[in-house]
């Protein structure tokens, strides 16, 4: 059974934002709600000072407390590993947003444009009045994911199967696959890397792997 | 630091939530109370007009904080989808219960028989556990997903019905026995209790600074208020000072209005999120590992 997760090696990291405008641009998610961020992370004291550039999205974690909350069904956890939300479901309680511990969640109320009250011809061409009012998050490019059944290509090796973030990452940081498959890139990195989940003791058992050194 | 930069890093550490507004605090609040009155109506009142007078309270209690959840959710037209995830959801074992709750409860107000007071009691307890429950599942607040979060939900919820009670008591002419005094005596010290378990197994098990802080900010107040003024003036009750009727209205009042301010504290103001973390920070150049950050958090880095 396949189990698509991601990999981001935090070395490589540069803080360029690219993951994060193209997810933007792929998604078409509105003002001020971004699925993929960058964060970006000062620590320590002068002169022993460090800067860390941190990709966030949702965490398609194989035991989603996002899915044990819903109330309606609409978030679900797929065969493949992706969580999924259906829009026409949701009644927008905001449930697992709260149950979210990567605050990868989100819910627009009103509809809000780049400039002003009227949306760009852009704009209009891509709303979706389905995303109102409803909980919303990164899909994993989930229609991309989708189309490697009907086109037998791979996701994490066929750019168009792949998530937009994957494919923009101008260091190579970021990758995607099978975990399950043991020749995927996500698997040869996990064998030759040290890694690690954010927050796993909360049993979230999330589905993107953080890499910091090598073995 | 640039302000865009800045808001950026701020997205980092823990942060206090914003989508569950006043309307989400008001059904724990206002709920929370009415399934705590609820079932003390069914356990310490016989007399039919005080039986009738808080298990109607209790409803209202109840249907106003549905009602403003209601007001609060996203596509409210679909608000029936919420019936749709029994097996793990407690927001939908809640509107589950909410619904024989109302059934029970209303023939209850019509007959004031035990057959319907006693299921309608046990309902309330069913839709304040329910309650504590959806607060605990979840995992991005720290505050509330804490185990005893649960316990100090239930306490809260049943001296506010307790205190609920004792103002129905006052205001009506029905004749009650001290042991619903010494009772709600009992409640009182109970929350106090499970309210300190509370705080200090949060600061022992880590929790965000800022959820700390708030919590920390209002422990005074909440025990002086809360606590140890309504003991007193139902001590002056038993002990047969005169003004018993404003006195019991008062402690009722008081027990109450603390466990709502606790619960508004509670879901609005130390709900910080999770925040975001890093086990180790990872090479760069020839340079080391460096150690675990996380920011917004005693005692970690960052």
């Amino acid at each position: 059974m396949k189990r698509y997760v991601m990999t981001i090696d935090l070395r490589r990291c540069v803080g360029c934002q690219t993951c994060t405008a193209a997810c933007k641009g792929a998604n078409a998610t509105p003002p001020g709600v971004q699925w993929r961020r960058v964060l970006d992370i000062e620590t320590g004291e002068f002169p022993d000072v460090r800067r860390t550039f941190l990709p966030v999205a949702c965490m398609h974690c194989a035991n989603p407390p996002c899915e044990e909350v819903c109330p309606t069904r609409a978030t679900t956890k797929r065969a493949d590993g992706l969580v999924a939300i259906d829009y026409d479901l949701c009644i927008g309680c905001a449930n697992c947003v709260m149950a979210c511990p990567y605050d990868a969640r989100s819910i627009v109320h009103e509809a809000h444009y780049a400039y002003g009250d009227q949306p760009l011809s852009s704009e209009a061409v891509r709303f979706d009045p389905a995303r109102i009012g409803v909980s919303m998050k990164c899909t994993f490019c989930v229609d991309r994911i989708d189309q490697a059944a009907v086109t037998g290509r791979t996701p994490g090796v066929h750019p168009e199967v792949t998530p937009a973030c994957v494919n923009s990452c101008i260091s190579g940081a970021m990758e995607f696959g099978d975990i399950n498959d043991p020749e995927s890139t996500v698997s040869r990195l996990l064998g030759e890397t040290q890694h690690y989940r954010m927050h796993e003791e909360l049993g979230t058992e999330p589905g993107v792997y953080y890499i910091w050194d090598q073995s | 630091m640039k302000n865009s930069a800045k808001r950026i890093a701020d997205l980092v550490s823990p942060r206090q939530q914003r989508n569950w507004d006043w309307r989400a605090a008001t059904n724990f609040i206002a709920g929370g109370a009415g399934g705590g009155l609820l079932l003390w109506t069914s356990i310490a009142v016989s007399e039919p007009d005080a039986t009738r007078t808080a298990i109607l309270l209790a409803l209202v209690l109840i249907a106003s904080g549905l009602t403003c959840v209601w007001f609060e959710i996203g596509r409210p037209w679909r608000a029936l989808n919420v019936y749709r995830h029994f097996a793990t959801s407690w927001m939908t074992r809640e509107a589950v219960v909410a619904l024989l709750l109302f059934a029970a409860g209303g023939l209850a107000v019509l007959t004031v028989r035990p057959l319907f007071v006693i299921p309608a009691g046990i309902l309330g307890l069913a839709f304040l556990y329910s309650q504590a429950r959806i607060l605990a599942a979840n995992k991005g607040i720290p505050a509330w997903r804490h185990p005893r979060s649960v316990a100090l939900m239930i306490a809260t919820g049943l001296a506010e019905g307790g205190g609920f009670l004792a103002c129905v008591l006052a205001v009506s002419s029905a004749v009650f026995s001290n042991w619903i005094l010494a009772g709600l005596v009992v409640l009182i010290v109970i929350r106090a209790f499970v309210w300190r378990m509370y705080l200090g197994g949060l600061v022992a098990d880590g929790a965000p600074d800022g959820a700390l802080r708030v919590l920390n900010g209002i422990a005074p107040r909440f025990l002086v208020f809360g606590h140890v003024l309504p003991a007193l003036a139902i001590a002056a009750v038993l002990a047969g000072i005169p003004g018993r009727a404003g006195l019991l209205f008062a402690a009722g009042i008081m027990v109450a209005a603390s466990g709502w301010f606790l619960k508004f504290t509670l879901v609005r103001r130390a709900a910080f999120s999770q925040g975001l973390a890093l086990l180790r920070l990872p090479v760069r150049g020839r340079g080391a590992a460096g150690p675990a950050a996380k920011p917004g958090w005693k005692g970690m880095p960052g």
